[in-house]
């Protein structure tokens, strides 16, 4: 049935809501504090859940899998209804935070493929990368 | 005759908004494979679209909700609302297979972190050097820069006004869209020819939609491996966005 899996998509995403609104509450914060994060974890624990019991019929999956394959025009929707005019007159901040954080993550990758292991050691190069930044910066200028 | 369609389309709002992003999808497919020929994804074009109806939506009705604004269209508040958002990305955790998630192990979890904590620092430093001194503010821009989900699910959290949100949502689709161009062009510099440096790549690189585009113009074989960790990467930025990030930010500027 169809229904169940969209029903415990509406049961996990319903608890992580409440749950964050717990949490914020008891960190003292007037806010939901990680409500889709631990709806997800619940999900991916449901679906591990039921793995053990011979997993979940193939509708079922259907009414999960139909939401999650309506993620991108879901986010196309909340992208017509924002306030775009007023975020045009804050200047480049997207463009410059979005260059620097693009360009900061490119110099980590590289560091971690190419150091591969130690946990530590590439979080210590990417406090570097910054000032080394500018130099490889154009990685895709060739 | 258009005053009934007009009122047709008025009262069945969320099934127009259906239809309406339908249409854009449609159009930004065409446009990506005659326009970019497929570099450039076509559900970042969508978005794109969607951010232009939402410019001239605010711009006809001087209200705050861009297109949703228009009577004609409130059907899209609805379907872009925080309800049936969170919906929808929450279902999109159903696809990470947590076995093969053990696969991406200690690295994969430092890339997450480091994809979550190294562009919100980016992002909250040009958020307060362009002048923005609130918490609130500081953190939701901050989190735009981890992705452009992370940033409207946090504002949301933390209440910050809708014109942050929108700056924060241009932040993280720019990123996207940089992504999606530069990686198969930067491919060799990333090191990323192999399932593990995908992984690390998913986790830092963060937004899926970039990530899977970027990586299937790369190598096609290796796009479930970095989905893999992006996936998991907007549920822990919603996670640490409102929480911890938030409270450090707010220590810090008081």
């Amino acid at each position: 049935m169809i229904i169940y899996g969209v029903a415990l998509l509406a049961i996990c995403t319903l608890a992580g809501v409440i749950l964050g609104d717990l949490l914020g509450a008891l960190l003292g914060v007037q806010s939901n504090v990680g409500g889709v994060g631990i709806a997800m974890i619940l999900l991916i624990c449901a679906r591990l859940w039921t793995h053990r019991s011979g997993g979940m019929s193939k509708e079922c999956e259907l009414g999960v899998g139909f939401w999650g394959a309506m993620y991108i025009p879901v986010v196309v929707a909340m992208a017509a209804q924002q306030n775009v005019v007023t975020a045009l007159h804050g200047g480049p901040v997207a463009l410059i935070a979005a260059v620097g954080s693009v360009l900061l993550c490119g110099v980590t990758i590289a560091a971690i493929s190419r150091t591969n292991k130690g946990a530590p050691l590439p979080a210590l190069e990417s406090e570097i990368a910054p000032a080394a930044a500018p130099a490889v910066a154009p990685a895709g200028g060739r | 005759m258009w005053e009934m369609i007009e009122k047709g389309l008025a009262h069945n709002g969320l099934i127009t908004a259906f239809a309406l992003v339908g249409v854009v999808t449609w159009v930004s497919v065409l446009l990506s494979r005659h326009l970019t020929f497929g570099r450039v994804h076509s559900s970042a074009i969508a978005i794109v679209i969607g951010l232009i109806l939402a410019w001239i939506g605010g711009t006809i009705s001087g209200g705050q909700k861009g297109l949703a604004d228009l009577a004609l269209f409130s059907g899209v508040g609805l379907m872009g609302g925080a309800m049936l958002r969170d919906f929808a990305i929450v279902a999109t955790a159903f696809e990470v297979q947590a076995t093969e998630a053990r696969k991406a192990g200690m690295i994969g979890a430092v890339s997450l972190l480091l994809g979550t904590v190294l562009p919100f620092i980016v992002g909250a430093a040009v958020a307060w050097a362009f002048g923005y001194r609130d918490a609130v503010s500081i953190t939701t821009i901050g989190a735009g820069a981890v992705t452009y989900i992370v940033g409207p699910v946090t504002g949301a959290a933390i209440g910050a006004s809708s014109d942050v949100v929108a700056l924060s949502i241009a932040t993280g689709l720019i990123k996207a869209i940089l992504v999606m161009v530069f990686t198969p062009m930067s491919a060799r510099f990333l090191g990323l020819d192999n399932p593990r440096s995908a992984m690390v790549f998913g986790g830092l690189a963060g937004t899926v939609s970039g990530v899977t585009a970027g990586l299937a113009a790369t190598d096609r074989r290796l796009v479930p491996y970095g989905a893999l960790t992006a996936t998991f990467h907007t549920g822990l930025g919603c996670l640490m966005g409102p929480s911890i990030l938030y409270f450090c930010v707010r220590g810090l500027v008081g």
